[in-house]
């Protein structure tokens, strides 16, 4: 639990950020998981930039049918938000709902997105949401699905030198909801589910099932197509593949995931 | 600042604050690890990533060339005069104790089995060294289940001992046989304790510090036992006891994990020794989980002969006990305090009991909150269910018929113990009627409605504690003593010094020492300062563990404290020139009888004493007495706990709704400290009820090695709980006083789990293994409604 010599700096522009990254150094934004990674040595960036310091990249604010997140937004400040519990109900109940108020008054949603853990909620929720990110780089700025962004276990399809600025959260999710299912209170999802019943139908994601977020296509055809919720939740874990641990076995996951699909689904209906 | 003001007086029995509190919540607390020694260098140490390996070669160029590095030692640099000792040799069970060198010489048996140790300027660069240590293994085939162990062909942890077999214990009563073939009934159950790591807030940690000139050393270290460190140094490190002075600054929790002696304590001081600075290590987390004892790990088969109403005419264990790869200080005498309690509160007088421990390739087993004794409560507990089931008896009830009665004590139980006093039936009685168990069948059907089950189960246990009537610990093959030390000093200005043998690590000594001294010798609490766990300022004592620090250590101050007050009553007969026959005690002073005007107050006597003008004939100086007691017995405390639980059907898990736990400790000398200790056992018997085990995959991996695998509850999952006692004062020392720092843990795991089969018992289930994770107990319920 001893990390290596690295380097620190403090930007205070995303401009500044991007210099860093550039030449090498890694984003650090809440450090609730790069931290744990570099004192078990998973990790041992050379040089980090701490993202702290920039004021550009905190807040939520209103853009036209989208809301716009800075990456440095706290869960704590997303789950409060009251524009996100208005419009993206789901991704401030998946905010709330991660580790501690500890963890949640210092990890960020950029983070979690640019972390992309396999258990992580927040990028369930997003995908659910139909959401994007908005990443820059040297070349400029491009947005980024959720469903392109996380492509494995801890990886993102965002280039060496590209930091996340914003998270695009659609409106229009405000009967949504998400099911998380873990053991102690702190403890990350074993499975969670995020439902978004919008406009153009049914969403649902989960995360904890794979190596990234993932569509519940059984679910979402079932519901979708005039199914009752009983059989759209035994629908739910069809194709998933998830491994078996001690958390459970792979059939018990897929239980659960037609469990919180359902629970989620019940509850965004209201 | 607003000062904490106390609710209520200082004196036994009051619900005081804890005066120590102050210093821990404002960051005051100073553990090894706030300790800086000027020249000190710091070390981390190279750990075997292998379950079993030969070590074919080790190189150190490389970390002994990183700037910082000062030195890495290995086996055959690093000074040491034997290995790490066992101190417990049960008579009669052919104990093995395989040879734990410092540093593991050519084989390594257990993943986290310290190597090498690198020492440099800091503990980055140390371990940044780490890295660089080279070491050339062959790995070996692994065990790591006791069972597994022990048959056939099982891979051989040591290769002197072709059966993994570290020590067995046989214990049977005359007639039992003939007892267990004439039952009327048989009932059978296999009970599997999981490992579980003890996990104490402050990990373990320690500083060396050679004096090159003097051959003195002194180690400051995160232990619940100073002075048996001290003289293991002793003996491991090759020098004068005299030489060794041990310090135990605040320490962050020990939960028996502390009441060890480790490789790591001599190794920094041997490393100081080589280097000539002192040398600071400071375990850390993922290293506490392999590096750090473990507890529990039993795997039990019991068989009851029964009669009709329940009652137990005959019972047989066989157990195995998973000793890990080596032998810590106590680790054979664990399972033999199991032995010990296996008829629990019950009048069993016919009984087989076999325990079978085994070398694996695992960390150590050793003392963990309750050690052996929650094994054998969890068992006979689960038992108790599992008979009342077969008979279709009320649990309550099958418990009663088996009870010891009041009438019974002092009791002598089938497996050698004297149970000093108890009332069984009324802690019962309480407890069923605090936690409405009349009222149960409304709740359940009320649950069902909700589309969820719901159980209701007990726990009745008694535990020996008290640890230990020194002729007994000799007995058993304990190489240590049970008794303990006490001095109390008053000063010229009345305020007390008072020095105690056992070494708090969160328990509230200093709050309940005072209570003491103010209510048996008047000196205000506020006035008292207690200190321990440094051998240069105190005479020898044993530490703190096996809930004895009140029924051993506390009675050694309450003895000091008589002699005292009986010392400043020749005092005060020669200043107030009358006999001591006139005189009475009133709490706070020395009056002759019926004459309120005449009379002197302690802090007077102690003043008087000291100036030592005016003593009687034949009295010294000073106000001051040490006491070293050994206790007759030991104590036993016992209660009953209930739990109510749900259980969701869907996802599987269980939920606790109700919690009750009613518990006799004798007399209390503070309720609230009574209360937390309660409810940090109840905690931990919880976290092995339905989150903690330690988990070795096949290739000898731990498959738990940080926080996020090893699930410790936190405040956020304990349900509200109701506290309650009964007192029924224990004969065998004069404060009628039993122990409470183990119960909880004891009681609570049995009381959960009976809860959640219960629930299922409509299912058929009939039994559930711990932790009762969500995954299991749905696939218990799946398989149950397939
Ligand atoms: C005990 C504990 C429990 C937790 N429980 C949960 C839980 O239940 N659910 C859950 O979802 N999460 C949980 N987390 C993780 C938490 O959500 C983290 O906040 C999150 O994973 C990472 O966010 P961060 O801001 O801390 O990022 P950091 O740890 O600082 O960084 C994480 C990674 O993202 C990169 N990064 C950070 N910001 C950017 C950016 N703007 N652009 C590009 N790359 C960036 C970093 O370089 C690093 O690789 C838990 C963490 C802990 C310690």
């Amino acid at each position: 639990m001893i990390p290596s010599t690295l380097e620190y700096t403090k930007a205070t522009s995303i401009d500044e950020a991007i210099a860093a990254v550039q030449a090498g150094a890694r984003p650090l934004a809440g450090g609730q998981s790069l931290v744990p990674m570099m004192r078990l040595r998973l990790a041992a960036p050379g040089a980090v930039v701490d993202l702290g310091g920039v004021a550009e990249l905190v807040g939520v604010c209103e853009d036209g049918d989208e809301i716009a997140v800075g990456a440095m937004t706290t869960h704590r400040a997303v789950a409060a938000d009251p524009l996100i519990g208005e419009h993206c109900r789901l991704v401030a109940q998946a905010a709330s709902g991660v580790g501690s108020l500890v963890i949640r008054s210092r990890g960020t949603i950029g983070g979690s997105l640019a972390h992309a853990d396999p258990h992580g909620d927040l990028p369930a929720a997003i995908l659910a949401a139909g959401g994007s990110v908005v990443a820059r780089g040297p070349g400029g700025e491009r947005r980024i699905e959720i469903g392109d962004l996380v492509t494995s276990y801890l990886t993102t399809s965002l280039a060496d030198d590209e930091i996340i600025t914003q998270v695009r959260l659609p409106k229009g999710n405000a009967q949504s909801a998400y099911a998380k299912f873990h053991r102690r209170a702190i403890d990350w999802s074993i499975v969670g589910v995020g439902v978004a019943i919008g406009a153009d139908g049914v969403r649902a994601a989960a995360t904890g099932v794979a190596d990234r977020p993932t569509r519940l296509a059984g679910f979402e055809a079932a519901v979708n197509g005039g199914g009752s919720i009983a059989e759209a939740a035994a629908a739910a874990g069809e194709g998933l593949d998830p491994t078996s641990d001690l958390d459970g076995s792979a059939e018990y996951k897929r239980h659960l995931v037609g469990v919180l699909a359902q629970r989620a689904y019940l509850e965004a209906q209201g | 600042m607003a000062t904490v003001e106390r609710k209520t007086g200082g004196g036994i029995g009051e619900a005081v604050l804890r005066k120590e509190d102050r210093k821990f919540v404002t960051g005051e607390g100073r553990y090894v690890d706030d300790l800086r020694l000027p020249g000190m260098l710091h070390a981390v140490f190279v750990r075997s990533p292998f379950g079993h390996a030969r070590i074919t070669g080790i190189d150190t160029a490389a970390a002994e060339a990183l700037p910082g590095v000062h030195r890495v030692l290995t086996h055959a640099t690093l000074p040491a005069e034997t290995g790490v000792l066992c101190a417990s040799n049960p008579p009669g069970s052919d104990v093995r104790q395989p040879e734990q060198p410092l540093l593991a010489r050519d084989e390594v048996r257990y993943v986290g089995e310290p190597v090498a140790i690198v020492i440099a300027d800091d503990r980055y660069l140390a371990r940044d060294g780490a890295d660089l240590v080279h070491v050339d293994y062959d790995p070996l085939p692994v065990v790591c289940d006791a069972e597994a162990a022990l048959a056939d062909g099982a891979p051989l942890v040591h290769s002197e001992y072709p059966d993994n077999a570290a020590a067995t214990l046989f214990h049977e009563t005359d007639g039992f046989a003939e007892a267990l073939a004439g039952a009327a009934r048989t009932v059978e159950l296999r009970v599997v304790n999981q490992r579980v790591t003890p996990m104490p807030m402050e990990t373990r940690g320690c500083i060396g510090d050679w004096q090159q000139s003097t051959g003195e050393v002194t180690l400051h270290t995160s232990t619940q036992v100073a002075h048996f460190v001290r003289t293991f140094i002793s003996f491991v490190c090759g020098t004068s006891e005299a030489k060794v002075r041990v310090v135990t600054p605040d320490v962050g929790g020990g939960f028996g994990a502390k009441l060890n002696t480790y490789r790591e304590e001599f190794a920094v001081c041997s490393a100081s020794r080589v280097l000539g600075v002192p040398v600071k290590w400071i375990e850390d987390r993922s290293e506490n989980a392999v590096a750090t004892i473990h507890g529990r790990d039993q795997i039990q088969y019991y068989t009851a002969g029964v009669d009709e109403s329940g009652r137990i005419v005959a019972l047989k264990l066989e157990a195995f006990q998973n000793n890990g790869a080596y032998h810590q200080l106590l680790t054979p005498t664990i399972s033999h305090l199991t032995v010990f309690m296996v008829p629990g509160c019950y009048d069993i007088q016919n009984i087989s009991i076999r325990m079978r421990q085994a070398f694996t390739n695992t960390t150590p087993t050793d003392a963990y909150r309750g050690a052996g004794r929650p094994e054998a409560t969890h068992g006979i507990e689960r038992l108790m269910d599992a008979i009342a089931d077969d008979l279709g008896l009320d649990p309550a009830e099958v418990r009663r018929v088996n009870f010891i009665k009041p009438e019974q004590f002092p009791y002598s139980s089938s497996t050698g113990l004297v149970y000093d006093s108890g009332d069984y039936d009324t802690t019962l009685d309480e407890a069923l009627r605090l936690a409405d168990y009349a009222g149960f069948a409304a709740r359940r059907a009320a649950s069902e409605a909700n589309g969820r089950y719901r159980g209701i189960g007990l726990s009745t246990y008694v535990e020996v504690c008290g640890l230990a009537p020194s002729a007994v610990t000799a007995a058993i093959g304990v190489g240590a003593p049970g008794w303990e030390h006490s001095t109390v000093r008053l000063h010229p200005t009345g305020k007390a010094t008072v020095i105690t043998g056992t070494s708090p690590h969160g328990q509230g000594h200093a709050t309940s020492w005072s209570q003491i001294v103010q209510t048996e010798l008047g000196v205000p609490f506020e006035d008292v300062e207690v200190i321990h766990g440094d051998t240069a300022f105190q005479p020898y004592g044993l530490g703190t563990y096996g809930s004895r620090s009140l029924a051993v250590g506390g009675v050694a101050l309450y003895r000091s404290l008589g002699k005292v007050r009986e010392k400043a009553r020749e005092i005060a007969a020669n200043l107030l020139e009358c006999s001591v026959d006139d005189l009475e005690w009133t709490g706070s002073s020395w009056q002759v009888k019926g004459s309120p005007d005449r009379a002197k107050t302690i802090q007077e006597l102690a003043g008087a004493a000291w100036a030592a003008s005016s003593m009687p004939e034949g009295v010294e100086p000073v106000l001051e007495a040490t006491t070293f007691h050994d206790p007759p017995n030991f104590t036993f405390p016992f209660g009953t706990h209930v739990c109510e639980v749900e259980i969701d059907p869907d996802t599987g898990r269980v939920e606790i709704v109700n919690y009750t736990a009613v518990d006799d400790c004798g007399n209390v000398i503070n309720p609230m400290i009574v209360d937390g200790q309660v409810h940090g056992g109840i905690i931990q018997g919880l976290g092995q009820a339905l989150y903690e085990e330690t988990v070795y995959g096949e290739d000898g991996q731990m498959l738990t090695p940080t926080l996020v695998e090893y699930l410790v509850p936190s405040a956020a999952d304990v349900p509200p709980m109701t506290l309650a006692r009964t007192t029924t004062p224990s004969p065998s020392n004069p404060m009628g006083v039993k122990g409470i720092g183990e119960a909880g843990t004891i009681a609570a795991s049995a009381a959960i789990v009976n809860a959640a089969v219960d629930a299922l018992s409509g299912l058929g289930v009939r039994h559930l293994e711990m932790p009762m994770q969500p995954a299991r107990i749905w696939n218990v319920i799946q398989e149950a409604t397939s």
